[in-house]
């Protein structure tokens, strides 16, 4: 039964991620990464990652997924266009040397025992049938409390970054009038 | 073929080849495509691929420390989005173009 679904969730994998590099429309790309997200939430599912699972739908799934599909519309390039992929020639070396890495990696998992070494150092993954949200919430914050604040940080930096940056129009303004004063504000903040 | 199918248990080298499957898609979009959107699809592609690497170990290993990794990733890739889908509406504002091969100022 597990091999079922991990090999159904693993071709929904790579059909998904296939679409999303083949697709012509970029809202067709979206919708093929989205089939690959809930896919790998899936396999997240079979190894006992309950909790990671759940955030790979909730932050993937719905706030990534929508934030491209959004912009796609915003920008209005939900159409073909005419010389999106790349010159042949550095196609057929993008996809040689795609060969060669899949290659090199699946040589390094095959010939060495990666997983080895000490389990649960940081402790174990918990009970595998009631979820691990204790487990996993204790150690990020306890061994990893500092890098959940500094990612705070980061997350409070980026969204004012992108608000900065979507903000400031150049010369064409779409925006009325009152937008100007506020985006020399930001450039002044950012300078 | 015949070899993996069907098998009673699912390893974590089942889960590495198809992580490193996924990236190696990734990778080969970012490279192939020009469109600013669908590269950063292949970008989270990757992370992806990534991402179940953390978990594939963290359930080999017993360790929970896999899992708390995927987090901090979940985080930098949603930053990164925000940031990032920014940057391309500023840009398609100069330039009416989400093509990379337009953004050639550096190129002299």
């Amino acid at each position: 039964m597990a091999a079922v679904v991990f090999f159904v969730c693993a071709a929904a994998v790579l059909t998904g991620a296939l679409g999303v590099i083949a697709g012509r429309n970029p809202v067709h790309s979206a919708l093929f990464l989205l089939v690959t997200l809930v896919s790998i939430a899936v396999l997240y599912l079979q190894q006992h990652a309950a909790l990671v699972a759940a955030v790979q739908i909730v932050v993937y799934a719905s706030a990534i997924v929508v934030l491209f599909l959004f912009v796609i519309t915003l920008l209005g390039v939900d159409r073909r266009e005419p010389a999106d992929t790349a010159h042949p020639v550095q196609r057929v070396a993008a996809i040689v040397l795609g060969a060669l890495m899949l290659t090199g990696i699946l040589v390094l998992v095959h010939g060495n025992r990666w997983v080895t070494g000490a389990h649960s150092t940081r402790g174990a993954l918990g009970p595998a049938d009631s979820g691990n949200v204790q487990t996993l919430s204790r150690s990020l914050f306890t061994d990893f409390v500092w890098a959940f604040e500094i990612t705070a940080v980061l997350l409070v930096i980026a969204v004012v970054g992108s608000v900065v940056l979507a903000r400031r129009s150049g010369h064409r303004a779409e925006a009325p009038g009152a937008e100007i004063p506020d985006s020399t504000d930001a450039e002044a903040t950012s300078a | 073929m015949s070899a993996i199918a069907y098998p009673d248990h699912i390893t974590a080298t089942y889960y590495l080849v198809l992580a490193a499957m996924l990236f190696t898609i990734g990778a080969v979009g970012l490279l192939v495509r020009k469109n600013t959107l669908v590269m950063f699809m292949c970008i989270e592609l990757m992370l992806n691929a990534a991402n179940l690497t953390f978990v594939s170990f963290a359930n080999a290993l017993n360790d929970i420390s896999g899992q708390v990794i995927v987090f901090f990733t979940l985080v930098v890739a949603a930053a990164e989005v925000a940031v990032g889908l920014a940057i391309i509406i500023a840009i398609f504002r100069r330039r009416q173009s989400v093509n990379a091969d337009d953004v050639d100022l550096l190129k002299g």
